[in-house]
């Protein structure tokens, strides 16, 4: 309790902190988009990390609950002059309640087989929604109202961190995490494995569609070219670099990547070739991801810290 | 009462009977062993037991009540837990969230208690952890709590795949070749601990083992199972010279 209070007191000065930067106009225009945009990735990020890191359920259709959010909100807000508020709620009850139906039945499949499943309902969504004229089509849905600031992106981030982070801190989370380690032992040990992995799929795509919900309000648009599988694969690529399994480490990613990504804005033709070669090294060098499975915390920091000390004492 | 009355249970695999007419009694508080030669049938008739695989035909009874159709977390949860022949550990996790894991049927609080850190999420938790520790306790593993499973010494991580097996509070432990690996010392000791389980925790065991020393000298009754069928039972000495047994691992006489 007293950590998750510091937590949230961090968390609300570095907003204060952002947002004092925001009104001062340090952080121009563009960096407030990407500052935006990282909260929302940190959103996506943590949220597959959910299904794929911690209840080892490999999706590759995370996007397409992003879309469904990202769609259904913008129609409760533009097509029923709805609040905010609503559209983000409709979004993610939306998405959660097609991760609950798309769970069921795929969930079944192990491995490689519920990565191309998964991958084909990301792609089936996003073809759906391309055949709907109602919201738009092809040429997407246009004349979102801008209702995401900075504000929202990030409490909604925080709200998500944390519902997450403490999730996996129960008997429930341990319960998903059992599923990863081993999942015979799991059910031997009492363990509903099909019950956890529905839960964890249908949680991580709830949050992808508040992510979607933030998205299409802030870009005035949701258009279905935006979610494809290769959105899904930016998000994979997160959290498998900051480590399955660590939240920490998806937030670092995110904000590392979607940083890297708008400082090579300016040289279109390199960034692929950039971000490419960044994948590479690391997965060569960090094959388990910047922080494995580790969370890093403050007791992190003084472990290390006071290792230090004690190797500079010795060294007298 | 019978704990577990399991009666012509039978398996087959397309044309192989694995398990036929298996029939098995066991009452409260037994020590009993299941042996037979290899590829006999006794893991698949444990997997029967805890409902990874569904019989062909047969019954099981566990107090009173059938096991037959039963999912293996459902069986677990009604009270039989069991411990696999290839250690099975939740190797990337420590010793004590292990334990831990085994906890989780008997916890109460919902999702929104532990997301919202509301309602009974302390002490409930608190309690695992408290009950986790004796469990651990009880085995000597409590200052091995932190370390990874899987870099825990292979005598040590059979016990803790023991002691997960008891943190769910079962009725009926199945030890699928306990001492599989293990040199005569570790045996031993594993016998000693078997039997002290036993008395201590007023459980039932059924184990499956190899080790003849293990099984003679531990178990209260012994039941042979060959080509998928019982073909002996009673106490040890009797199993030593019955002659069925006595063939089915060493061969009929050439005469």
């Amino acid at each position: 309790m007293k950590r998750d209070l510091m937590g949230i007191v961090g968390a609300v000065a570095l907003y204060a902190l952002l947002m004092g930067l925001i009104e001062s106009e340090v952080i121009g225009a563009f960096w407030q988009l990407n500052i935006v945009l990282i909260c929302i990735n940190i959103i996506l990020a943590v949220s597959l990390n959910l299904i794929t890191g911690f209840t080892g359920q490999f999706s590759i259709g995370h996007a397409g609950f992003m879309a469904v959010g990202a769609y259904l909100s913008a129609v409760f807000t533009v097509k029923l002059g709805l609040p905010y508020i609503v559209g983000i709620l409709a979004g993610a009850a939306g998405a959660a309640i097609l991760g609950f139906a798309i769970g069921l039945p795929t969930l079944r499949l192990k491995g490689d087989y519920l990565a191309i499943a998964t991958l084909g309902l990301g792609e089936i969504i996003r073809i759906t929604i391309l055949n709907i004229p109602y919201v738009g089509g092809a040429s997407g849905l246009m004349g979102i109202p801008r209702y995401t600031t900075f504000t929202w992106a990030f409490f909604l981030m925080v709200i998500t961190v944390l519902f997450i982070k403490n999730f996996i801190n129960s008997s429930h989370g341990r319960a998903c995490i059992s599923i990863r380690e081993n999942e015979i032992a799991a059910e031997a040990m009492g363990v509903d494995t099909t019950k956890y992995k529905v839960i964890a799929f249908t949680i991580g795509a709830t949050f992808a569609g508040v992510a979607g919900g933030l998205f299409s309000h802030y870009f005035y648009i949701a258009h279905p070219a935006s979610f494809t599988f290769m959105k899904s694969f930016d998000i994979l690529t997160m959290v498998v670099l900051g480590g399955m399994g660590s939240i920490t480490g998806s937030i670092t990613t995110a904000i590392l990547l979607t940083y890297i990504s708008a400082e090579l804005a300016s040289y279109p033709e390199w960034r692929m070739v950039i971000y490419a070669l960044l994948l590479i090294v690391l997965m060569i060098y960090r094959p388990q991801g910047l922080f494995g499975n580790k969370e890093l915390s403050l007791k992190l920091f003084s472990r290390i810290l006071g290792g230090g000390q004690r190797g500079a004492a010795e060294n007298k | 009462m019978a704990l577990l009355k399991i009666n012509k249970l039978t398996k087959e695999f397309g044309g192989l009977k694995a398990v036929a007419n298996f029939n098995i009694e066991i009452n409260d508080g037994e020590l009993i062993g299941l042996i037979g030669p290899n590829g006999a049938g006794k893991t698949t008739a444990f997997n029967l037991m805890t409902g990874v695989y569904e019989p062909t035909s047969g019954e099981m009874l566990f107090d009173g009540k059938s096991l037959v159709g039963l999912k293996p977390y459902e069986v677990t949860q009604r009270g039989i837990a069991r411990t696999f022949q290839n250690i099975r550990l939740f190797s990337d996790l420590s010793v004590l969230d292990n334990v831990k894991i085994a906890y989780h049927f008997h916890v109460k609080y919902g999702l929104w208690e532990s997301v919202l850190r509301v309602g009974r999420y302390y002490s409930e938790e608190d309690m695992i952890e408290q009950k986790a520790m004796e469990c651990l306790k009880m085995f000597k593993l409590d200052d091995r709590r932190d370390e990874i499973a899987k870099n825990l010494p292979y005598g040590e991580q059979r016990r803790l795949e023991i002691a997960r097996a008891l943190a769910a509070q079962p009725k009926l432990l199945l030890l699928d070749e306990p001492a599989a690996g293990m040199n005569p010392q570790e045996t031993h000791e594993l016998m000693e601990m078997i039997r002290w389980i036993r008395d201590e925790l007023k459980l039932t065991i059924l184990l499956i083992e190899h080790d003849m020393s293990l099984v003679m000298g531990v178990c209260e009754r012994i039941y042979v199972l060959d080509y998928g069928s019982i073909i002996a039972d009673g106490t040890p000495a009797e199993i030593r010279n019955n002659p069925c047994v006595i063939e089915a691992y060493l061969g009929e006489e050439v005469c």
